[in-house]
Parts: structure tokens; sequence; C-alpha cells
């Protein structure tokens, strides 16, 4: 075996290591991290008046809330627009690549397929808009951090790369799909020999291990906002607090 | 005014109505403007009589972190609203001390950073590590946070426009609960809750003043009607317990006798109580013990007069705790259903079933227009009962623009506990909006069921010069009533 073929086998065993490690700390710090906020209590009734008076009002509500974004609408309609679009734009990107996941290959994938490429070229116009908000308007760079930066760069950084290994310097797609299928069934194989689809890949790595860390919890902890989760009667039934006795009032 | 006061280059803002809508101007940002409106700190005594440190205790940075702590374990909000905030600023020009001072610090989602600072420095390395703002418990942010959790409302309008409805009222309770568990308050806040332990109510009326005053309004009533409406104090075996706010007895005493009218009219037996004589309940800007403890009170006294039904008087925050009651202290089951009952849903299911004989004509020199306070529009789900009331009461009833009213309301701007003079300049620049929004509307009665919009407005108003009367939602009823 020569050297460059023993740096590869290296470097290969790294990137399924690190995939491992990316997966493990992603999922399992977004179960950690909803189950932490299920079982956090909610002491009083917070609901957002007037609201949804049942159960299936709140899930009409939340469902509303993820789908079209009201709150938004009404405060802003500029990013409500590019909000919207970014995250319909990851919607349609995230379909797609299941097809890399799945075998066989869903038909609604299939079919939507060449939206969703064209979802994964548009990607980086919302992103750019929300970059370019948080740095054109004062206010939203006065609460603008380096993480809020970083998370539009990489997510943008990551779509320019697909669209890349897509379109203009294509990667083996049946390398791809082994590879991934392969890390799946717990038997890996070495990935694709091509640097941009490996750039691609590190950083999708690198937002599965920010993920359960930063803001972007915004996408499982939505269903665990107590004022758009709970039910508006204020009045009955009797709204129990678990802790309500450890506080002493005498 | 204070040696304190400021004007805000913000509020020479120009406030227009098109279409049904307010434009709302946004301000330049004016980096610490607001810096210098600080509310008094509390004194010994009080903390001492509402069980809080006397002065600040020597361990306060690891006692705060201990408390925020416990916090983040109680409330899910919490939690969930330091982790998920995506910056995306939505909130920012929807809050009226932003609106009104142009400091960015009053912008609901910098006013939660400054909490969330803090929260990542201790319990998220992650972001901490990748650059997102993080800072120790230290002095400077103690200052940061008396001020500016001091110049919240806990209105809720930001969680109203936030794509995940993120309420900074929760973050802002948090803050104060944290101050108050080492030693820091407000003179205003506290003071209150120490006058509700020792005298039964915010104003600190005593039991035998609060007695003259209601013989005083019965002679009032007398002399108006030529009729003996009763104003009934301490009446055990009563049928309903009023719980208004103190000032209704003391400053809103039209608001006080319409109460005395309606249920004179109705035949129905009522009473306050010298020990409980207050719907208010401060405790709620201040910490959960004492909202709990001074939330007790109204089923004591209940209890004490066998009433079968409690009633809450024309007050925003204290419909908020009222809400509470079941919870806090309940259950409630020793009273009639349904309860809680705020007196703007007993008035108007009165007036559907035609219990009331009511002469409109007697408000046709009145153009009104209606203000929601923050608590019963955004927490309470008290929208349509007082405006059932107004339109059955008044002929001429005037909205206020769409985008200032209803859960879009803005709040009268000394909620929360801000209802103290040595901020005054941040009473009248976050009052402004509802000044303009009023103005707007060229009304000259604004209703309002609030005893703290009710102290409020009429300052805001005179300030902002819009020619307009505040009162009571009930105050029309008391005009437009036949007995």
């Amino acid at each position: 075996m020569n050297d460059v073929a023993m740096l590869w086998n290296v470097l290969a065993a790294l990137i399924i290591g690190l995939a491992y490690l990316s997966a493990i700390i992603f999922v399992g710090g977004l179960i950690l991290r909803l189950v932490l906020y299920l079982k956090t209590p909610v002491p009083l009734k917070i609901v957002q008046t007037p609201g949804p008076k049942s159960a299936p009002g709140v899930m009409a509500r939340l469902a509303g809330d993820v789908l079209i974004f009201p709150n938004l609408f009404q405060a802003d309609k500029a990013l409500w627009l590019g909000a919207w679009i970014f995250h319909v734009c990851l919607f349609f990107i995230l379909l797609r690549h299941t097809r890399y996941f799945l075998y066989p290959v869903p038909g609604l994938v299939v079919d939507w397929q060449t939206i969703s490429v064209y979802a994964g070229f548009f990607f980086p116009v919302p992103a750019l808009y929300l970059l370019w908000r948080r740095l054109a308007m004062s206010r939203v760079l006065y609460i603008s951090g380096l993480p809020d930066y970083l998370t539009l760069i990489l997510l943008t950084a990551i779509a320019a790369t697909g669209m890349l290994v897509h379109y203009f310097a294509r990667v083996y797609l049946v390398d791809v799909k082994a590879f991934i299928l392969g890390l799946l069934t717990l038997s890996p194989v070495a990935p694709p020999q091509h640097p941009i689809f490996l750039v691609h890949f590190l950083l999708v790595c690198a937002l599965m291990i920010w993920f359960p860390s930063s803001k972007l919890m915004h996408a499982g902890g939505l269903f665990f906002s107590p004022t758009r989760s709970q039910i508006d009667n204020v009045l009955y039934p009797r709204y129990v607090n678990p802790w309500n006795e450890e506080v002493p009032v005498d | 005014m204070t040696e304190k006061w400021t004007d805000f280059p913000a509020t020479a803002l120009k406030w227009e109505k098109r279409d049904n809508t307010m434009r709302i101007p946004v301000p330049e940002l004016q980096e610490g403007i607001a810096a210098q409106q600080t509310c008094y700190p509390s004194k010994a005594k009080d903390m001492r009589a509402i069980d809080l440190p006397t002065e600040r205790v020597p361990d306060w940075q690891a006692r705060a972190i201990q408390k925020l702590q416990q916090l983040l374990e109680r409330y899910r909000a919490l939690r969930v609203y330091l982790d998920i905030c995506a910056q995306c600023g939505a909130c920012g020009d929807k809050c009226q001390f932003f609106l009104g001072t142009g400091d960015p610090n009053n912008m609901p989602v910098a006013r939660a950073n400054l909490l969330r600072k803090v929260y990542r420095y201790y319990f998220r390395p992650a972001e901490k590590i990748l650059g997102g703002e993080a800072e120790a418990f230290n002095e400077r942010v103690l200052r940061e946070w008396y001020t500016y959790f001091y110049q919240c409302s806990e209105c809720r309008r930001c969680s109203v426009f936030c794509p995940y409805g993120i309420d900074t009222a929760e973050i802002t309770m948090a803050a104060r609960e944290i101050m108050a568990e080492i030693g820091v308050a407000t003179k205003y806040v506290t003071e209150v809750v120490a006058k509700v332990y020792e005298r039964g109510n915010n104003l600190g009326i005593p039991g035998p003043a609060w007695i003259d005053n209601c013989q005083f309004l019965e002679e009032e009533l007398k002399n108006e009607t030529g009729k003996d409406i009763r104003m009934p104090v301490d009446e055990v075996g009563a049928e309903v317990l009023l719980v208004a706010p103190s000032a209704d007895n003391f400053a809103n005493t039209d608001t006080m006798m319409a109460y005395g009218k309606l249920f004179y009219a109705l035949g129905i037996s009522w009473t306050t109580s010298t020990y409980c004589n207050e719907g208010g309940n401060f405790g709620l800007f201040l910490n959960y013990r004492n909202l709990k403890k001074v939330n007790k009170r109204i089923l004591d006294a209940a209890r004490q007069l066998k009433v079968k039904r409690i009633i809450w008087g024309e007050c925003g925050h204290a419909w908020r705790a009222g809400i509470y009651t079941n919870t806090l202290n309940g259950p409630m089951d020793f009273l009639d259903p349904p309860y809680p009952v705020h007196i703007c849903q007993f008035t108007a299911e009165m007036i559907k079933r035609g219990a009331l004989k009511i002469d409109k004509t007697a408000n046709d020199d009145l153009i009104v227009t209606y203000h929601d306070p923050c608590n019963p529009a955004r927490a309470g789900s008290l929208l349509e009962e007082p405006r059932e009331m107004i339109r059955a009461t008044c002929n001429h009833f005037i909205e206020m623009p769409a985008n200032t009213i209803r859960e879009k309301t803005f709040c009268c701007g000394a909620g929360g506990g801000l209802l103290t003079d040595e901020i005054m300049p941040i009473r009248m620049a976050g009052g402004k909006p509802r000044a303009e929004a009023c103005r707007s509307t060229g009304a000259n009665y604004l209703a309002t069921p609030c005893a703290i919009c009710k102290a409020q407005l009429p300052e805001v108003m005179k300030h902002w010069k819009v020619n307009v009367k505040v009162g009571g939602v009930h105050d029309l009823l008391s005009r437009a009533l036949i007995l």
C-alpha cells in the first residue's frame, strides 16, 4: 500500500468516525433537549389570548406556526417573506436528500426532484437576504451575534457545495449512496474521493453538532412554547402547578 | 416632573393613521439613552415585611445563579424561550418602550438577551465557545437588569409578533424574581406588597377610612339618584365579594359607585372586605411567593364572609392574577361556579339577559373609544365583554386603529410595577403610542377597565396633549342605567 492510499484510509476512517459522532450528538442532543423541555413544568396558564379553546385548536395553531408563520407575517412582511422562502427551500432540500437514505426512493421525492433542485439553487437568495438584513438594519445588527452570522454562513456554504457536487463538479451518486447506506447499516465504506463532496459532508456534520446547542432548537422548541401550545381555557378546569405546594405562604 | 427628565428624540416622530391602521414610526437607536431611568430601590422595612433580604446578600452572585437554576427547572417557558430565540428582531419595533425611547435595550429581544447572556455563561457553554454573547452575573449586568427589567411592563405585546410566541414578560418576571432573591427590588413594588399585608390594599387605606369612603359614596349616590344604594363592607353572608382595585374606592369613585348601582339594580347582595379590599396583586411583578400570598387573601376573605361568588373589579393585572387563583390557592369549589368572574363578564351577561334597563342617550355627549389593558386582552381572553358593555350603553363608540387594539393593544406605559413618578420620562415615552392611537379617533372619552391605566393615561394624554377624559367601562353603565 502506498502512502497516499494509507493517508486516504486514515482520512476515510476519521470522516466515518466524525459522521457517527455528529449523528450521536445531533440525535442525542435533540432528544435530551426536547425531553428536558417536556419534563419542565408550566406552572401557570400563560396562553396567548384569544387562543384556541380545544386541543385540536391548539394543533391547528401550531401547524399554522410551523407552516406559515402567522405572527411573523403580522410583524414584518419582508422578513416573513424571506424567512418563509428560506424554510420552504430547506424543506425541499431535506426532502430531496432522503433519496440518499432511502431505498427504494419514495415516489414523492422523485416527483419533486426538479423543484427541489431549484430550491437548492435558490436557497442562497433568502439566506443572503437574512444576512444582509442583519447587517443593514441597525436594530437587527445590534442584536446579532457571531452565532447568528455563522449559522447563516454555514447553511449557505452547505447549499453552495451541495449545488456544486450536484451540477458543476458532479460526484458519482452511486458512491454517495453506498457511503450513506453503509453508515446507516453500520457497515461503513469509504466516502467518495471528491473534495467538494467531502467539504459538503463535513459542513453538514458541523451543523449537526451545532444544532442542539444553538438557536436552531426553535425547530422543535416551538412545540413547547406555552403561549402557543396551551389551550385558552383560562378559567376551567382548574390548572394545577406541580410545585405550588413547595412555595410556602405562611 | 423629576430631575431625571429626558426628552427622548424618538417621541418627536410623527404618528399617522391610514386606512384604520396606525403607521408606527421606528426610532433610530440611541444606545444607553434610557440607562439613567431607574426606579428607587426598595426600603428595608418593606423588604422585611415581604420576606425578602433587606439588603443585597453578600453571596449575591452565587445565590442569583442558584435561583436561575431553580427557575429553569420550574418554568418551561423560561428554558424554551432562552434557548430558541432566533434573534430575528421581529419584536424589536413592537414594544412601546422601544418606540418611545429608542434605547435598543428596550427591544424585547435585547431585553431578553440581558438574561440570555448570563444563562449562556453558566448553562450553555457551546454557544459561548462559538462567540455567542456571554457574561458572568456581575455588578454591571445587575445594573442593566435593574434598569431594563423595570422598564418592561410585562405587557406581552412582543409575544404576539414572535414566530414562536416568546413572551418577554416571562423573562422579565424571572429576572425580577432572581433580583428579589438577592435583595434587589424597587421601592414602589415592594412598598405596595407590604401595604397589602399591613392594610389589605395597595394604597394602604386603613379599614376605618375604607368604611368612611363607602359611606361617603352612599351619600353621593343618594344625592345623585335619590335612592338608598348601599356600598356594603364586611357583610357576612353576602352573595358576592367584590375585589376591586382599591383605587376605585379612593380615586376612580365613579367606577366604584357604578358597581353599587349595578348590584342595586340587580337586587344582589354584595360586600367588600377590609381584610382584602384589593384585586390587584403586585406579587405578580415580584416573585411567585408574594403572588401566591397576596392572592390567598382573596379566598380567605371569601371564606370569612361566607360569600357564594367572588367578582374581580376593573383592574387589568388583577384579572391575570385572578385567573391564577384556582392554581395558586384553589380549589375554589366552596364557591358557586363559574369562577373566577370578572365584573365585565358579569355585567355583559346581565345585559344580554335583559336584567338591566339602559338609556343609551344618557351617554350621547360622549364619543367613546376603548383601551384594552394588556392583561385582560393578551392573558385573560377578555376582549368582547367590555365592548359589548360599551355598545349597550353608548351610541357613539369608535375603535382605535386595528394594529393598536385587542391582542395588539399598546400598554398604557405604566403596567408591571412601573406606575411610579421617578421614571416619569419612561412612562410618558411608553404611553405615546396609546396617546397617538387615541388622538386619531377624535374620541372624548377613553374607557378602560384597569386602575393602573386609569392612573397613567390621564397623565399621558395631558403630556401629549390629547383632549380626552379617561374612565371606567362601568362609569358608562352608571350614567345610562335606569334605576
